[in-house]
């Protein structure tokens, strides 16, 4: 069992997420400062990828910027380092798997021990396709954060029946972005989670609003924002942290009438 | 719980997102069903041999035999299909898989165009809404497929993200898909991505072989000593070679596009340069940096331009059972004048990587061997490519 279960202890989360060196790693590493210093419970780190099939716009973008920039897996790991000095909150990685893949699985998660990642997140890594990475991954104690989506219907059983860390529930149908309404009857899916595991469920994909984290995190322990984050990121850009800060504060305010 | 299902020894497999899961699970069972129902059957056939012009001719090149002096070369000639390549054996395939499963709309990613005009193609004929994907590099490269294409009815949609051509499109096309799946199916274009797409692709695509085997035993009574095609996805390759794999005497070789050179940044051979990854649903070899960031790739054919390549090729150059072999843009332009001028085949500058490798071994073979090379598609749409990369300005 990971540190990820403090970031639902007695409240509902607010996740953040940036994509790491956008636009350099210095403000990403000011901006996840202000995140949690308002209230962020756990940090969803993006190692970016050339060709993020599950990304919108915005996060592609900033994925292209950061590898523009020279980022790099070993720079990320670091970077990390650099920041578990005096962060605590659970941080979770969220990249593709042929990041992970290419760095060589085993060493990729064992990197992820000593920097004190709590999970990995791989959107391209179904239920199926789980058991090269899942052994390794629980040898070195980092939660294979499993993910639903609104199609996955007979799966959510099985798939959260075997979840660690917390269920990632993709709240609608396409790739991330903000979105002006969420459509997905999300009650009776998580209900079929309730059901299978007392792992807390947090949900992702669209989210930007407090009225939208407040109506979500209705049924789930948790939100997970990332494209309304980095575009405030892609907007402000050095002066973004600030900028950042407020936003997680409201946000949090928004999840604090639970 | 491994699931070893659509894997190609280590390559294969599912790699994409949860969204996606349902959908392709739906299209495997609908496609076990149908591939033994003798009703879809019939009906594929009816499009293969009414509508497509199938079997294909399989064309001795006496000339070109003659010319360089060593194995007897004939041509597949995929070129002479409807809508002018070996695309429209898949998409008709999958347009009526879609259709059984009552899909109204096919989305489908282009590079040269050829597999979105032959999408454009089946969405007519059968009734169906269609979007294509191209990146907008593409679509300056090959204008004039993207105007046959809206001339058929469907929407082309220029990719402008990551480097704008093949790998893009193919990553819009998936992202796409995860938005609308109810009513869509991915037409996917080559023997790649996720399980079950490149054991459907190629099905549809064997048919090739199977034509090519009947073919060559009537005109020469025997089986040929090799057989030749060019390998972007890779899937006129694995059809051409698909029935011909258990002859273990019949060498199987694919031609990689080299682009300016396989010592270049400029290249998309995948299996001479890259190394094993996990992309676009499926685990293979692909160009890709020490990070596994996916390179940008090159060739002057927008066909080729692919970082990957199919699973079940992996596996065959894994297996020591294909060979596959880099061909520049410059020889591939060379062959693609010298078939013009020898035969008067004018073919796809794609096909060209594989006329250009039969130019390099036929002669070093004795006048009994044989020689296949699957002419995938015909090459009108890159005359004006190739007139400019002659230094002549002629646009289309």
């Amino acid at each position: 069992m990971s540190n990820i279960k403090n970031a639902f202890k007695n409240k509902k989360a607010f996740i953040a997420f940036f994509t790491c060196g956008d636009p350099d790693l210095e403000t990403t590493k000011k901006a996840i400062r202000s995140a949690v210093k308002n209230g962020a419970d756990l940090i969803e780190l993006g190692i970016p990828f050339s060709d993020p099939t599950a990304e919108g716009p915005v996060i592609q973008a900033a994925n292209l910027r950061a590898l523009k920039g020279g980022i790099t897996t070993d720079k990320i790991f670091a970077f990390v380092r650099e920041l578990r000095k005096d962060i605590d909150v659970p941080f979770v990685f969220m990249t593709y798997t042929n990041v992970v893949f290419s760095y060589g699985v085993e060493k990729f998660v064992s990197e992820c021990q000593k920097s004190r990642i709590d999970g990995l997140i791989l959107p391209d890594l179904p239920f199926e396709e789980k058991e090269e990475f899942h052994p390794i991954c629980a040898g070195y104690g980092v939660d294979l954060i499993s993910m639903v989506a609104p199609t996955s219907e007979k799966r959510i059983a099985k798939i959260a029946g075997e979840a660690e860390g917390f269920l990632y529930v993709v709240s609608s149908l396409g790739v991330t972005g903000m979105r002006s309404e969420i459509t997905t009857d999300l009650t009776s899916i998580v209900a079929t989670i309730r059901e299978n595991t007392r792992i807390p469920c947090a949900v992702g994909f669209g989210i930007s609003t407090p009225q939208q984290a407040a109506a979500m995190a209705e049924y789930a322990d948790g939100v997970i924002v990332g494209s309304a984050i980095v575009n405030i990121m892609e907007k402000y850009g050095k002066d973004a942290p600030q900028y950042v800060g407020d936003y997680v504060k409201e946000m949090k305010k928004a999840l604090s009438v639970y | 719980m491994t699931n070893q299902k659509g894997r190609f020894g280590t390559h294969g497999g599912q790699y994409i997102p949860e969204t996606l899961m349902n959908a392709v699970i739906e299209l495997e069972a609908a496609y076990e069903y149908y591939k033994n129902d003798p009703e879809f059957n019939r009906e594929l056939t009816e499009l293969f041999n009414e509508y497509a012009g199938r079997p294909s001719r399989l064309y001795y090149a006496e000339k070109m035999t003659k010319a360089l002096g060593g194995a007897k070369i004939y041509l597949k000639r995929e070129d002479l299909n409807h809508t002018g390549a070996h695309k429209i054996n898949n998409v008709l395939g999958q347009a009526l898989l879609a259709k059984k499963m009552g899909k109204t709309r096919l989305i489908a990613e282009t590079g040269a165009g050829q597999h979105g005009v032959a999408t454009a193609t089946a969405a007519a004929l059968m009734g169906m809404e269609c979007v294509v994907f191209m990146g907008e590099e593409d679509t300056i490269r090959q204008a004039l497929n993207v105007y046959r294409m809206r001339l058929l009815g469907a929407e082309v949609i220029p990719v402008t993200t990551g480097t704008a051509t093949l790998k893009d499109a193919v990553s819009e096309a998936m992202r796409e898909w995860t938005s609308r799946i109810a009513d869509t199916h991915y037409c996917l274009g080559s023997v790649m991505g996720p399980h079950p797409f490149p054991t459907i692709v190629r099905d549809f695509q064997a048919v090739i072989s199977k034509e090519i085997k009947e073919q060559i035993l009537q005109k020469e009574g025997r089986l040929p000593d090799a057989v030749i095609a060019c390998v972007g996805g890779g899937s006129n390759a694995i059809g051409s070679f698909y029935h011909f794999i258990e002859d273990k005497k019949v060498r199987l070789i694919g031609c990689e596009a080299a682009g300016r050179g396989i010592d270049t940044d400029e290249t998309a051979a995948t299996i001479t340069t890259g190394r094993l990854g996990i992309f676009h649903g499926m685990k293979s070899y692909f160009c890709q940096d020490e990070y596994g960031q996916i390179a940008p790739v090159y060739s002057i054919s927008a066909g080729l331009d692919y970082p990957g390549v199919g699973p079940e090729h992996a596996y065959l150059h894994d297996m020591g059972r294909a060979e596959y072999v880099p061909v520049t843009d410059e020889e591939a332009v060379w062959a693609f004048e010298y078939l013009a001028k020898t035969e008067g085949i004018i073919p796809a500058i794609e096909s060209a990587h594989a006329v250009a490798h039969a130019m390099k071994v036929a002669p070093l073979m004795s006048p009994e061997k044989i020689i296949v090379v699957t002419i995938s598609g015909r090459g009108d749409k890159d005359c004006a490519a190739i007139a400019r990369y002659r230094g002549e300005d002629i646009y289309e």
